[in-house]
């Protein structure tokens, strides 16, 4: 049964039928093969830039989609619910976007952002690095200042779409604005000493590529800088508000799957002469299921329509990925538990969505951190955490 | 280049599909309506000729007021504008009377080429483009796998079962089209928001100059007298392998002149 969703316009409506016809076709019969084989589906993301859902929520006149968050983030879920590591890939590239979207000089958003939303080109979100994860700001990777722009150096690490992506927005240390001086960069694979490592050997997301970045005397130039310098870290936390959105999404994307699958198997399958959605001990599990599902996809809903108003909603963006990512846990776990012994087996997706709910738990800010930010904004404080 | 397709809205093949026991015709209120699968092939195909050799797709439907879904998707696919014949009286009309229609609203209109699905998966009569070809007086290259457009002039590859036959003719000519031409797009969402601007203009009967007793069941050529269900498939063949399942295997193969 396809979820029955509230959506604003028949503009929105026409969007959700697009996605789900787009990605029963292309997405749902490749995501187990390609996920076994640990396969990266760059043609699946040029199919959904052809259709327009590689930019959504950005402006019509950059080429975007002029979308709400709140009818973008369920064309995310409606993708997540196919295939999650393409739903995560749509929204890491539109964190991608964003910082040139927000903060770019009018050069940026003429020149680089059309083929950006347009998806003709895929994006990189570079922040993170192997000793500053959660603290970010502890990251080292620098750019000098030269006379024509900057020289980096460095590693990056644990790059979605590292190695495929046709643009970086990249995080770097810059000591010419001061000892905590961070500034945003816009790069691309063919600057001289760019390289990406061998892709990490994961748990789940298998088909989402994760890359380290080496930076061995990378050349900038000066039109590559996004936004003020010395102000990257906020640029990098003002996206990851809306990032977390996003994961928020493909995290109830997933769990809406996991919880389809189950419900399908407890009515088929029987157990002490009838099917086991008939013994309340499964029933009830099914009700935590779906309580868990709907109340995640409520919270990040909410969180969008704040967003949608103009309104602050960093705290809700940090209580949706928690409450998001910890149902996607339990109930892909669940589902497995629902499935028996034949959950535990890769003949059922069950497994396969439980490891990859795992990692949700972790990227764009752990949900401890998510708590930190939650906790530090209750208290008050500016939040100067990380992703 | 003036490209025209022929568009047809027919229930679903993929759904079950019934007749109205009524008067025997396709049932299709309250069936699943789609583009007849074969039909989003030749819009591809006009949309690459356009984006080759410049020019408008046209979209040609005669149906109900229903169908006016699948011109919308013709059009969100990129196709400029459509021309959607809607009538009561044609109500049953069988294809020779629908050919009289559609040479009609085409003699009203400008083209250099006509394209149109090699077969509709209601109907499939498949006669459809010969038809058109003898009223307008123009060639029909039917069956095509691959088209190309050269100095004024379409040349097919057309399918066989055993290959194909390189066929040409001058334009205007009008081409059918097989699921082996090409990969349809899908729409982009630019495109269906696009289309709910484009024009689609609507004709009767009477601005075809079309007599409504000339359509229609009632004077139709063919008729459906009547009809039954696809009978339930058969039990099949259990063959429980008591350490000869391959020989028996074997046995009913043979039996069935399989191998
Ligand atoms: C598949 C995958 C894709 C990723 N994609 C990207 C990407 O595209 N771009 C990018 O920049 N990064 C990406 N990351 C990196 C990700 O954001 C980090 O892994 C994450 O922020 C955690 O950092 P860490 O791994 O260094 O863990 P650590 O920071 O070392 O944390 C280890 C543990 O300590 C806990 N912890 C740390 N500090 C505190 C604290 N103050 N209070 C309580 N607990 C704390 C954490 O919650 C965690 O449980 C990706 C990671 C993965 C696994």
């Amino acid at each position: 049964m396809p979820v029955d969703r509230e959506l604003p316009t028949e503009e929105a409506q026409d969007l959700i039928a697009l996605t789900r016809d787009l990605a029963d076709r292309e997405l749902a019969p490749r995501a187990a093969k390609y996920e076994r084989e640990e396969r990266f589906p760059r043609e699946v993301f040029r199919t959904l830039g052809d259709a327009g859902l590689m930019g959504l929520p950005f402006p019509e006149e950059v080429g975007g989609g002029g979308q709400p968050y709140a009818v973008y983030l369920q064309v995310l879920e409606e993708l997540a619910m196919r295939w999650a590591s393409v739903a995560l890939g749509v929204s890491v590239h539109t964190l991608s976007c964003s910082p040139i979207a927000r903060y770019g000089t009018e050069a940026q958003r003429r020149d680089l952002l059309p083929e950006m939303v347009g998806g003709t080109l895929l994006g990189a979100y570079s922040l993170s690095e192997a000793h500053a994860g959660s603290d970010a700001a502890a990251m080292k990777a620098s750019a000098t200042a030269t006379d024509d722009g900057w020289i980096a150096r460095g590693e990056k690490a644990w790059v979605t779409h590292g190695g495929h992506a046709d643009f970086y927005t990249t995080f770097l240390r810059t000591p010419a604005d001061g000892p905590r001086g961070i500034s945003c960069f816009h790069l691309t694979p063919d600057l001289p000493g760019f390289g990406a490592a061998r892709p990490e050997e994961k748990m789940g997301l298998t088909a989402s590529t994760t890359a380290a970045l080496r930076l061995d005397d990378v050349p900038i130039p000066r039109d590559r800088l996004i936004g003020e310098p010395g102000r990257g870290m906020a640029i990098a936390l003002g996206a990851l508000d809306s990032g977390r959105l996003g994961v928020s999404a493909v995290a109830v994307g997933l769990a809406q799957s996991a919880l389809d699958l189950a419900v399908r198997y407890a009515t088929e399958r029987e157990a002490f002469g009838r099917p086991i959605v008939q013994h309340q001990g499964v029933a009830f599990l099914l009700a935590d299921m779906a309580a868990a599902v709907e109340s995640a996809r409520a919270t990040y809903l909410a969180a969008a329509r704040r967003k949608d108003a103009g309104k602050p909603y960093a705290r809700q963006a940090s209580i949706s990925k928690l409450v998001a990512t910890d149902a996607a846990m339990k109930v892909t776990t669940d589902a497995v538990q629902v499935l028996g012994g034949a959950g535990y087996t890769r003949d059922h997706p069950a497994e396969r969505y439980m490891r990859e709910a795992k990692v949700m738990q972790i990227f764009e800010g752990t949900n401890q951190i998510q708590r930190m930010v939650i906790g530090r904004l209750l208290a008050g404080e500016a939040a100067p955490a990380a992703g | 280049m003036n490209i025209v397709v022929l568009v047809k809205q027919v229930p679903d093949s993929g759904s079950e599909r019934k007749l109205d026991p009524a008067d025997n015709t396709v049932a299709r209120a309250g069936a699943d309506n789609v583009i007849n699968e074969m039909d989003e092939y030749a819009i591809e195909e006009a949309l690459v000729v356009k984006e080759a050799h410049g020019g408008e797709v046209t979209i040609l439907t005669v149906g109900p007021d229903s169908a006016a879904d699948a011109i919308r998707k013709a059009l969100s696919m990129g196709a400029d504008r459509a021309v959607h014949v809607t009538d009561e009286a044609m109500h049953g009309s069988c294809a020779v009377q629908t050919s009289a229609v559609l040479a009609a609203a085409l003699q009203q209109m400008d083209y250099d080429l006509i394209l149109c699905g090699a077969e509709s998966t209601d109907g499939q009569v498949s006669v459809m483009p010969a038809l058109l070809a003898e009223r307008l007086g123009i060639p029909q290259l039917s069956g095509a796998r691959k088209l190309t457009i050269d100095d004024g002039v379409a040349k097919v590859e057309r399918q066989t079962d055993g290959g194909f036959w390189a066929l040409e003719a001058p334009l205007p000519a009008i081409v059918s089209t097989w699921d082996t031409i090409n990969e349809p797009r899908y729409p982009s969402f630019k495109g269906i928001m696009a289309a709910k601007k484009k024009p689609v203009e609507t004709k009767t009967l009477a601005d075809l100059g079309i007599d409504p007793s000339t359509v229609g069941l009632a004077s139709a050529t063919s008729q459906v007298l009547d009809f039954s269900g696809r009978p339930p498939k058969g039990e099949g063949v259990k063959v429980a392998d008591e350490g000869d399942g391959a020989d028996k295997l074997v046995e009913y193969l043979a039996s069935q002149k399989i191998v």
